[in-house]
């Protein structure tokens, strides 16, 4: 039972800012996933709330009870390292019951905690060996199980899965989720990647220059995302991003890309959209909303020629590449759409997924 | 095709690239077991002319017979000493002071080794080169101030220092301390930050960290700086020779030196003896932790 809550969180480093002022409220139980690029203040932030780093500014409460000048120790969280560090004089049962040892706990205790954890985790085999020993997956698991045995407040993961293999990650990263579902406390984690940040994440913070761009639910992040970084940073491949000019058209509005394409805006947005007529903006929209050209042409579908450029098959899907007045975009298609390199096709962009973004100040609009 | 890459595989420019390569390694090995061979006659030579002497009596050692062969062997230089109360008194005297001299410098080194390598305070990297600075000071510079400060220690406080085993206790540290302090650093900076800040969060303080995860981790540096402490302490020479004179006082070093030659009298069969068996106590330690030794200076290093 924990909640973390940090406000205005600032961590200097000489005269650099590496966080500037970060509000966020984790509630009990709750996965919350901060993701950014490298050199966001994402770790710094989550070494803040672990104690291992000193808060410049602000404060980092945990159940309403500031522990700003609260060791580690005694804060009742534990973490899992990006490099796993196992104690590696120690077999897998000494390491997973390190902290419990070190708190004195009854030896029967220990055992009940550590043969618990080990069934979750399926690593009851291992209990006697040396890290060494151990694969990257098996000790990442005990890293896990070490934090698991403690029964803390809050877990903390910093950048878990970064030193695995990829095939190995995405079985991490389920593995996770379901020990998360088992053994259910409050989680911060920390990634740069997007994917895992989506796949764990009740809500995911998504980070960038020390600051928070966005907080939200993963499917809301990515569809309804705030800034020009997030609508490009969740999401793979990433969002398209053209220049644009928004016109008056009669009664509604034109996004005009280039001389020969303009779409009309959908109804629903010419209200919002109104008050940037004329202004130089960037129309977003994400690969899988340009597809091929579809018969039954529903509502706010714009249609428009596009010359093929590239062409890679993924079998279940294709990624078609093109230009619009020379910025590259990029469309997903029906693989039986029979893109070809150099024919001229027709695409389709639902206008109910485009984005409109002010050059400025980076919000979407 | 196949056919065709198999006899490329094979081919001359291949196996001529292997010959050559084998070629230079042999002379390599050649060379270096020349160099081997030559070193440890070097070295091993001293070593047996001692124990061939030491076989001897004062009467073949002087007469003018062939000096690597015993005539007439005899142990009655072992026996003497190992039944002479003043020769078993260095011993012990240098056992002492060298078991304590090791606690000494292993009480003090490794928690400042762990201050300088991982509690980052002001200053701390500075004092860290300055330790190793210190060790850089010749004990031939430091005995006559150090013999001075005794005497005006011994004024202010009428405690008398000089000619007391245990001051070596006090001085010998000066030399393994800094020593043993920086092959620590070295060791415990090798020790990934993340071990450390895993055992915080599970609830460990300072000093649990270091005696639960630093010394079993950094225990090959840890035997390393105690060999080099004992060895230091063994064979140190020239500061009980300058503060320690009577005979109850005396270590092994200089107890044979100062006993064993009379004037102009030198008893060579029972000075070499004294030395072999005074070698002995080190190489001993040496043959246990030879491993952990070679590995400890290796990893010292490279961190320096």
């Amino acid at each position: 039972m924990a909640q973390v809550t940090l406000r205005k969180i600032v961590k200097m480093y000489d005269d650099t800012e590496a966080v500037r002022g970060i509000d966020l409220d984790i509630a009990d139980k709750e996965f919350v996933v901060l993701v950014g690029p490298s050199g966001c203040g994402k770790s710094t932030t989550l070494r803040m709330i672990a104690g291992l780093e000193e808060i410049s500014g602000g404060e980092i409460a945990v159940d309403g009870e500031i522990v700003n000048d609260v060791p580690p120790k005694d804060r009742d969280m534990a973490m899992v390292f990006q490099n796993y560090a196992l104690y590696p004089h120690m077999s897998v049962y000494q390491n997973m019951s390190f902290g419990l040892r070190l708190k004195k706990y009854p030896k029967e205790e220990i055992d009940k905690r550590v043969q618990e954890a080990a069934r979750i985790l399926d690593i009851k085999d291992l209990l006697e060996r040396k890290p060494r020993q151990l694969s990257g997956g098996q000790r990442q698991r005990v890293a896990m199980g070490r934090a698991i045995v403690r029964n803390p407040k809050v877990f903390l993961f910093d950048e878990p899965l970064s030193n695995l293999d990829a095939k190995l990650r995405v079985q991490m990263r389920t593995e996770i989720k379901r020990v998360h579902q088992k053994v259910r406390t409050t989680t911060v984690y920390v990634t740069h990647d997007q994917v895992e940040a989506m796949t764990l994440a009740d809500r995911v913070v998504v980070m960038n220059k020390g600051k928070i761009e966005q907080i939200g639910a993963p499917n809301f992040l990515y569809h309804s995302p705030a800034t020009r970084f997030v609508a490009g940073f969740i999401g793979s491949p990433a969002m398209n991003f053209l220049p644009c000019k928004l016109e008056q058209a009669g009664d509604g509005l034109n996004v005009r890309l280039s001389d020969t394409i303009a779409f009309a805006v959908p109804a629903e947005r010419v209200q919002r959209y109104r008050p940037h007529v004329g202004q130089d903006l960037t129309f977003g929209i994400r690969p899988e909303h340009v597809t091929e050209a579809q018969p039954n042409g529903s509502k706010n579908l714009a249609m428009f020629d596009a010359g093929i450029e590239v062409v890679e098959p993924m079998g279940n899907e294709t990624m078609v590449f093109f230009s619009i007045n020379g910025t590259e975009v990029c469309g997903r298609t029906d693989p039986n759409a029979g893109a070809k390199v150099g024919a001229t096709a027709k695409m389709a962009a639902h206008l109910d997924h485009m984005h409109l973004i002010d050059n400025a100040s980076g919000r979407v609009l | 095709m196949t056919a065709a890459e198999a006899t490329i595989d094979h081919g001359a420019p291949t196996r001529a690239r292997y010959g050559s390569m084998s070629r230079d390694r042999r002379w390599a090995l050649r060379w270096s077991y020349f160099f081997l061979v030559l070193f440890a006659i070097f070295f091993l030579t001293p070593p047996l002319y001692m124990f061939i002497t030491s076989l001897k009596t004062s009467h073949e050692i002087s007469a003018a017979t062939n000096p690597w062969w015993v005539f007439h062997p005899t142990l009655s230089n072992y026996i003497e000493l190992l039944t002479s109360s003043t020769y078993i008194t260095f011993f012990r005297n240098s056992a002492i002071v060298s078991i304590f001299v090791v606690c000494i410098t292993m009480l003090i080194s490794v928690p400042a080794a762990f201050a300088l390598a991982r509690m980052r305070f002001w200053g701390s990297a500075m004092l860290a080169t300055g330790v190793f600075l210190t060790y850089l000071v010749p004990d031939s510079l430091l005995f006559i101030p150090l013999f001075k400060m005794f005497a005006v220690f011994n004024e202010w406080t009428g405690i008398q220092l000089i000619n007391k085993w245990w001051v070596l206790l006090i001085v010998y540290p000066t030399l393994t301390v800094p020593f043993a302090t920086w092959i620590m650093i070295g060791y415990f900076a090798s020790i990934p930050k993340e071990l450390d800040e895993a055992a915080l969060m599970d609830g460990a303080n300072y000093r649990q960290i270091l005696m639960k995860i630093f010394i079993p981790v950094a225990l090959p540096g840890l035997i390393a700086a105690t060999i080099f402490a004992f060895t230091v302490s063994w064979a140190q020479f020239l500061y009980p020779l300058a503060f320690l004179t009577s005979p109850d006082q005396l270590v092994l070093p200089v107890g044979i030196i100062t006993t064993l030659i009379k004037g102009d009298v030198y008893n060579w069969g029972q000075i070499m003896t004294g030395a072999l068996l005074g070698a002995a106590p080190p190489l001993i330690i040496y043959a246990f932790l030879m491993d952990y030794y070679i590995a400890g200076l290796t990893a010292g290093a490279t961190k320096g």
